[in-house]
């Protein structure tokens, strides 16, 4: 799960990491009044901070200077409602609905942090580089020993000694070391206790009056882990997300919506990305990712057929399941009430293999629905790929 | 022969009083393996479908004299499970549980460093030796016992092909599905050593997917040892990057783990790559027509 930056921060400060100064706020008005606040209180700017789901806000115009809180106010209301397009948004953009205002400091030195899990030994590991404010793929690709890195072993956790290397392989100056040090043991022990996926502090700061301070924050969680946060699935914020999406997810669908017009529902999510390779192969453009899962019930693939119907693009359906244990007969109940509710005319294209694979092609076959029925993989997708065509 | 699982594996099962746990050991034990019976902490002592439960899995591998157990617990209480049945010391675990933070299967994985034990999953549909064993979810009947090994990362793609194999008059020594998560206790490569050792396995099948290196770590292991001729799919060569598909491992981010880079790197070790996921039997065929 992603959560926005202004939220990253309120964990991370939690856990004594330093944070700049700042509110959250969703009015141009409340941008002046915090604005003014910040700099009555000592700020000698603000910055006014585009919050949604992607990066790249500085670059897409989402990320403003201001010397004074009429000018944070302009920024604000220029900001605010506006379709922030970064490289991670796609051509539509993303509508800017929170703002960050947070005070300016005298940066020194801009520095990245990170900790993400190495699945190649099953470690979390702690990355660090003297290139603040560049993506860690590019310093990745054209310097790769510019990135120090130190596992974590979870026997002993992240140890004193190791963010002690990292800092002076940082080369940060001795009166930094100390508060660097501390920084970054705050720093894991909040991804620890979190359940994070990953931690993005880019840039991670220096500044000239000897303080260190995360500008940035880029947090995510591991999903799996949510059952043991209750307070953090609460900041999850559903208007960064897809509708159907959304809709998929109370219903514990695993959807994903892409651009073409095939819709195709699988079981297995294994499966359910070969189909969509397999629709790519025969000419056609997938509409969606859909897994219903293994253990899925009528009612769920019910709600399944109607979120892929809710999509407009969609102009034919194919249905691959390899029944094992979703069995192919409740599969076919499912199929057949959702088309009764939605009163469905496109084609759909059948293909059905495994545990009770007869049973589940007659209750299909009797629902007088306009199915085409295929028998293997590549059959179904030039079907449903023609049927899509109007051919 | 088969790796992993064959007629001497005695199994208990991890849940088996649940639903999911009841209702696979006992299309397990339809399909002939044995199984030796279960642990439920605090169900000790009773009967289950015939079986005898334990509350701890020491107990049940004295009692039965377990060589494997499978794990039917929900994701707060699997990795706990997995970590019993290593003190146990029992020498194969497959957790077929979904879910699983991965802060836990870190702990897990360190675990398991120098033990005994070797873990299959978790997040995966468990390991079948056609006509000998099985240990999972999957449907027996598409299985037949054969010479082809299969080893896979997703579960219904993996029926997808072991279907496809039997279709095709062939069978399998062994299928395994090694799990969609990004922590896994048995990789590509540990299954490709083991088939690779295996005098009647002729080929392997190897089903990757988008998200991490395994693939890329399985090519470099295959250009080193690996003589027999292997078949390898890579699902989501369409998939959006940033996005998890469905597994959590099944993420392309910061543009690497992509299906293009494992296929260059599988080819470049002398796999027959497949693009189209129903042309996996055929290319088998090519390949054993190849190689004689």
């Amino acid at each position: 799960m992603k959560i926005h930056e202004y939220q990253a921060k309120a964990i991370l400060s939690k856990y004594g990491v330093a944070v700049p100064r700042g509110m959250m706020v969703e009015s141009r008005e409340a941008a002046e009044r915090a604005a003014k606040d910040l700099l009555s209180a000592g700020a000698t700017g603000v910055v006014v901070k585009a919050q949604i789901h992607a990066g790249g806000r500085g670059k897409g115009g989402g990320v403003k200077l201001a010397k004074s809180y009429g000018e944070a106010a302009e920024l604000a209301g220029k900001i605010l409602g506006m379709q922030l397009v970064t490289h991670q948004t796609g051509p539509e953009g993303k509508k800017v609905r929170r703002l960050l205002i947070e005070e300016t400091l005298p940066i020194a030195s801009e520095l990245y942090l990170g900790i993400v899990l190495d699945r190649t030994v099953a470690r979390p590991v702690f990355m660090a580089s003297r290139a603040g404010g560049m993506e860690i793929e590019e310093v990745a690709a054209k310097d790769p020993d510019a990135i120090i890195k130190e596992h974590i072993d979870p026997a002993i956790g992240f140890q004193p000694f190791q963010a002690r290397k990292i800092a002076f392989r940082l080369g940060l100056k001795p009166e930094f070391i100390s508060p660097a040090v501390k920084f970054m043991l705050a720093l894991y022990k909040a991804y620890e206790e979190i359940d994070a996926s990953l931690f993005e502090i880019n840039p991670f700061i220096t500044t000239t009056d000897g303080r260190v301070f995360a500008l940035d924050a880029k947090v995510n969680i591991d999903d799996n882990a949510l059952y043991r946060h209750p307070d953090i699935k609460e900041l999850r914020d559903i208007t960064e997300e897809d509708p159907l999406e959304v809709e998929a997810s109370k219903y514990n669908l695993n959807y994903i919506k892409l651009d073409g017009n095939v819709g195709c529902m699988v079981n297995g999510a294994g499966l359910a990305m070969a189909t969509m390779d397999i629709i790519k192969f025969a000419g056609g453009e997938p509409a969606n990712f859909l897994d219903v899962g293994g253990g899925a019930h009528a009612e769920q693939v019910t709600h399944a057929f109607e979120i892929l119907l809710a999509d407009k693009n969609v102009k034919a359906v194919l249905i691959n399941i390899f029944g094992g244990i979703l069995r192919v007969d409740i599969l076919a109940n499912g199929v057949v009430e959702a088309a009764r509710k939605t009163n469905i005319q496109l084609p759909v294209v059948l293909r059905l293999e495994g545990t009770n694979v007869d049973k589940g092609r007659e209750i299909l076959l009797a629902s007088g629905m306009n199915l085409i029925v295929a028998h293997t993989m590549k059959d179904a997708a030039e079907k449903v790929v023609a049927a899509a065509a109007g051919r | 022969m088969s790796i992993l699982v064959d007629q001497n594996t005695r199994l208990i099962v991890q849940g088996l009083t649940g639903r999911e746990g009841s209702y696979h050991a006992k299309a397990c034990a339809d399909y002939g393996t044995k199984v030796v019976g279960g642990v439920t902490p605090g169900k000790g002592g009773t009967v289950h479908e015939g079986w005898p439960v334990f509350n701890t899995v020491a107990e049940a591998v004295r009692e039965g004299a377990a060589n494997a157990t499978v794990i039917f617990v929900p994701p707060p209480f699997a990795a706990d499970a997995i970590l019993e049945a290593v003190d146990a010391g029992l020498p194969l675990i497959v957790c077929i549980t979904e879910g699983i933070p991965a802060r836990d299967m870190v702990s897990v994985w360190r675990y398991l460093q120098g033990s005994a034990s070797r873990l299959i999953g978790p997040n995966c549909p468990g390991i079948i030796s056609p006509g000998k064993c099985k240990i999972g979810i999957m449907p027996a009947n598409i299985h037949r016992p054969g010479r082809i090994g299969v080893v896979s990362r997703s579960g219904t793609l993996t029926y997808e092909a072991v279907h496809q194999i039997s279709q095709l008059g062939m069978g399998q020594t062994t299928a395994l599905g090694i799990g969609g998560d990004p922590i896994i206790g048995t990789s590509f490569v540990d299954a490709l050593a083991l088939f690779n050792a295996d005098p009647d396995t002729e080929a392997i099948v190897m089903i990757g997917e988008i998200g991490g290196t395994a693939e890329e770590t399985a090519a470099e292991y295959i250009k080193a040892h690996v003589q027999k001729p292997v078949v390898s799919f890579i699902a989501g060569q369409t998939a959006p990057p940033g996005r998890r598909m469905g597994h959590a491992g099944a993420i392309i981010s910061g543009g690497r783990g992509t299906a293009e880079e494992k296929f260059k790197a599988l080819e470049s070790a002398g796999v027959h790559i497949v693009k189209s996921p129903a042309l996996l039997g055929e290319t088998l065929v090519e390949a054993l027509g190849a190689k004689s």
